[in-house]
């Protein structure tokens, strides 16, 4: 690239027309390959993660379809081993942790802001190519004998077992850098390059949760790893760290690996409730209710993730008095939690509730995360976990924060702006329909989990004994709804690309500063840097007609 | 304390503490079910009644501080109330009466060993109802944990390290007690039986049992049964310790080398040497298995020391020599 470009065309390929829509400026594979554009990026990002979705999601119904029937259904026990770590080390690292922030994130975060970039586009074409590094590591560990170990990586099986856990927590160490890149950029590119007129309190509330799961990206990932690192040493040139019979302690792993994988919990689900505080707003056409304490409680969330990680041990053999402490503390957790919960059911009174199907998903998510919440209480309780630990009510418990949760509000983003980032408008009827089936499939998948767990089925288990046998067929007879539900989707998104009309600037009647654009967006987002005069959510000031066509005063400006 | 039926969501309660952590765990369910309903309640009749086509036109509500510092503030008082049932019942859980009757636990990939005070070992975990027992647990291997629904206990087995855990047992029967805390498996080959050995079948059942059964049992463990010639002995020592996880007795190659026709064979060794199978090898092959491992077959084997008392390993010996 020639030294003299001039510095606002910086990294957009500044011999295109810069009011070309972002997908026609440049074609070809190479245009995608070496592009700057932080909404390329988030396309090549969401195309990652959607394939790394559906490896999980086979893993997943392969597991469900090894438990429909007690002893060997369609595989070994070492397979099955191989098959759920797969499904948790792909799911959490590959798919859930970059999904909203890395793909949707990137896509919308700087027309949150009304910038034309993030502050560092060459940082985040980087975090992809480190992302893609690291799951070709972590593709290669499965191709080369497959990992046994549980997502959890925990010592000293993770030391002495056979398989390729070396490139799998190699993969995992690079992925952390993937993510540690993109929260950096996120947290300067708010700092730095808001619009004029956008200060904090009219942040969006998309954007603070991402400076909420950024500030954990780069704070916690670190220590994941340092800890995987010590843990390849160990298992590579057999340094005692973790491993007793080398002199280490394997209680200090699950410190190490849950100081990360806490905070990475909220890394996940932090991301799902800012996407589903967009879509009440949108669809309800009216301020959230209790903004403030909305954002807050964010931050809130980030801060008590890195002070309960002990909560995962309470059958470890660590002190009573830590405990202790990290029970009182998890209770803490359920404040922030319920103050979006209230606000966003608060949110819905005197709305005027438009149910499309991102808010059909946002709506689902309101109910399976307040289950999620809810049975949370149980696994703080001290006495109560002692009996939960390591049942299926964990395994049902995070599912519906994770799944229930954070995967319901990626999907009702991904189509929420999928008119956005296509240009093309979807199938809203067979969206509908999907949504049924994903909800639907979800629910009786995992709900009957929590009985089976308090009955005490342990999880990770490749067989079962019979009084548990019709528990696990309801849940595997879930998870093909749950599966249909998800082909559905897919061809509801393959017909969009195909056929699906071209979309209107904003279908939605949004107030959100994103869909001020064109859709698809200009390469630099908007013809001219926007002056932000007013809220996000401020639909008070627009009939509905002014909604689809653009604000008063936004017009005015033009 | 009376013990208590199983219901669909918990197994019977069968130790003195299950009885108030299940009150614990029915508190917050029924706290749960009535959240869940006032919300989600609320959420639907909003839909119902302000979807746009009724209500076209948003009325923004605007800020109410009280609503917000109230439902920021009275969960705490909830919170604060399980944390402190919760608590309290772990600390009765963690502190067992002075007079308890020790059991150690041993788990090791994929079974339980456990040894009783008199010091007889056996893979079944008995124990005497109305006594307060504390279980000493470790591991020999990875991390395991042990886990008795019942009595809502819980503790993992770490290596090199000692957990403990005890109940009080208020009635008699049996139940199943599992390893809740992930081991592996021993691959994809089923054993003779068509078993599968790995953390899934890491579990059995406790018998709790009158103090008279109780030291019935313990007594037992120390020799044969009556009337068990020395080979029977061996043989049912061959599938108490689960050696039929790794060594077949009909030729099977599986983990370790099959016992068909083991006893006076010639075996060549890792290291190259030659090894005629007799009472003095078979004996260095159970108390330190890595010693001379047959060529082709890795060091896998845990050692059966402590474990297995002389006579013990003179009866499996005898055991083998009757498998031509």
């Amino acid at each position: 690239m020639a030294t003299d470009v001039a510095v606002t065309d910086q990294g957009h390929g500044h011999e295109l027309d810069p009011n070309l829509n972002y997908l026609q400026a440049g074609r070809g594979v190479l245009s995608w390959l070496v592009t700057l554009d932080h909404k390329r990026i988030g396309v090549m990002y969401l195309i990652s993660v959607l394939t790394a979705f559906f490896m999980g999601g086979v893993f997943a119904l392969l597991v469900r379809l090894e438990l429909l029937f007690q002893g060997r259904t369609i595989m070994g026990p070492e397979t099955y081993n191989r098959a759920f770590t797969l499904h948790g080390a792909i799911m959490v690292f590959l798919f859930i942790i970059p999904s909203v922030p890395a793909a949707l994130g990137n896509f919308v975060l700087p027309m949150m802001l009304g910038a034309k970039d993030v502050a560092f586009p060459r940082l985040n074409l980087l975090s992809f190519y480190i992302y893609v590094v690291g799951a070709i590591f972590a593709l290669y560990s499965i191709i080369s004998g497959g990992v046994d170990t549980g997502w959890t990586f925990y010592t000293p099986y993770s030391t002495g077992t056979n398989g390729s856990v070396v490139s799998m927590t190699l993969g995992v160490f690079i992925l952390g850098f993937s993510s540690i890149l993109t929260g950096l950029n996120f947290l300067v590119t708010m700092h730095k390059l808001r619009a004029p007129g956008l200060h904090w309190r009219r942040m969006p509330l998309f954007l603070w949760g991402m400076y909420a799961t950024s500030i954990m990206q780069v704070l916690a990932t670190p220590v994941l790893a340092i800890t995987l690192l010590l843990l390849a040493v160990e298992r590579t040139f057999g340094l005692g760290i973790f491993d007793p019979a080398l002199g280490g302690d394997p209680v200090l792993f699950q410190h190490f690996f849950w100081f990360y994988s806490h905070p990475a919990v909220y890394i996940m689900i932090v991301p799902g409730m800012a996407i589903v505080s967009e879509l009440f707003a949108t669809f309800t056409r009216r301020a959230i209710f209790g903004y403030f304490a909305v954002a807050m409680s964010s931050l809130g969330l980030a801060l008590l993730g890195f002070i309960v990680w002990g909560h995962h041990m309470f059958t470890s053999g660590q002190s009573e008095f830590a405990t202790m402490a990290f029970s009182a503390l998890t209770m803490l957790v359920a404040i922030p939690s319920g103050v979006k919960v209230f606000n966003w059911t608060a949110t819905l009174y005197k709305g005027s509730i438009w149910l499309t199907t991102p808010m059909l998903y946002a709506l689902a998510f309101l109910v399976q995360f307040t289950i999620g919440g809810l049975t949370g209480l149980f696994c703080g309780t001290l006495s109560v976990d002692i009996h939960l630990h390591d049942t299926y009510f964990i395994v049902a418990h995070f599912h519906y924060v994770m799944m229930g949760g954070t995967v319901f509000g990626f999907l009702g983003g991904l189509l929420y702006w999928w008119p956005k980032i296509t240009g093309k408008l979807y199938d809203e009827r067979l969206a509908k329909v999907s949504w049924f089936f994903v909800f639907v499939g979800f629910n009786a998948t995992f709900l009957v989990q929590f009985i089976m767990g308090s009955q005490g089925m342990p999880r990770r288990y490749f067989d079962y004994l019979p009084e548990f046998g019709r528990y696990h067929a309801f849940s595997t007879v879930g998870s093909w709804i749950l599966g249909l539900g998800f082909l559905i989707m897919a061809w509801v998104l393959v017909k969009s690309l195909r056929s699906g009309p071209p979309s209107p600037p904003n279908p939605w009647g949004s107030a959100g500063y994103e869909w001020q654009s064109a859709s698809p967006p200009i390469v630099l987002n908007f013809p001219e840097v926007p002056t932000i005069t007013r809220g996000p959510y401020d639909y008070h000031l627009a009939t509905e007609e002014e909604l689809f066509d653009g604000f008063p005063e936004d017009r005015a400006k033009k | 304390m009376n013990p208590t039926e199983p219901t669909i969501q918990l197994p019977g309660g069968w130790s003195t503490l299950s009885p108030s952590v299940d009150w614990t765990y029915y508190f917050i369910y029924w706290m749960s079910v009535v959240l869940f309903v006032g919300i989600i309640g609320a959420a639907l009749y909003f839909v119902w009644k302000y979807e746009r086509s009724k209500h076209p036109k948003s009325e923004p509500t605007g800020h109410n501080l009280p609503l917000e510092v109230g439902w920021t503030v009275a969960p705490v008082i909830f919170l604060a109330l399980i944390f402190h049932w919760g608590f309290e019942q772990y600390v009765s859980m963690t502190s067992p009466p002075a007079d308890t009757l020790d059991i150690r636990v041993r788990g090791r990939k994929w079974s339980w060993d456990f040894e009783y005070p008199n010091g007889g070992h056996s893979p079944e975990l008995h124990v005497p109802v109305g006594r307060a027992v504390r279980l000493l647990i470790s591991s020999e291997d990875v991390l395991h944990a042990f886990f008795i629904p019942v009595f809502r206990v819980k503790r993992d087995a770490v290596p090199g390290m000692y957990g403990t855990l005890w109940f009080r047992a208020t009635r008699t029967g049996r139940a199943p007690f599992y390893c809740a805390e992930y081991c592996g498996a021993a691959g994809n080959t089923p054993a003779q039986d068509g078993s599968y050995a790995g953390h899934f079948n890491m579990r059995g059942e406790i018998t709790i049992q009158t103090m008279q059964e109780y030291l019935t049992f313990e007594e037992s463990l120390l020799g044969p049964h009556p009337g068990e010639s020395t080979a029977d002995w061996g043989q049912r020592m061959y599938r108490e310790n689960q050696c039929f996880t790794c060594h077949s007795t009909d030729g099977t190659r599986m983990a370790g080398p099959s016992w068909r026709g083991l006893f006076g064979r010639q075996e060549r060794m890792s290291d190259g040497n030659g090894v005629t199978v007799e009472e003095n090898y078979l004996r260095q092959s159970i108390l330190d298995p890595s010693a001379r491992v047959v060529e082709g077959f890795q060091p896998v084997m845990p050692t059966y020391r402590g474990t297995l008392n002389d006579r013990q390993i003179d009866a499996i010996i005898a055991y083998i020599r009757t498998l031509h």
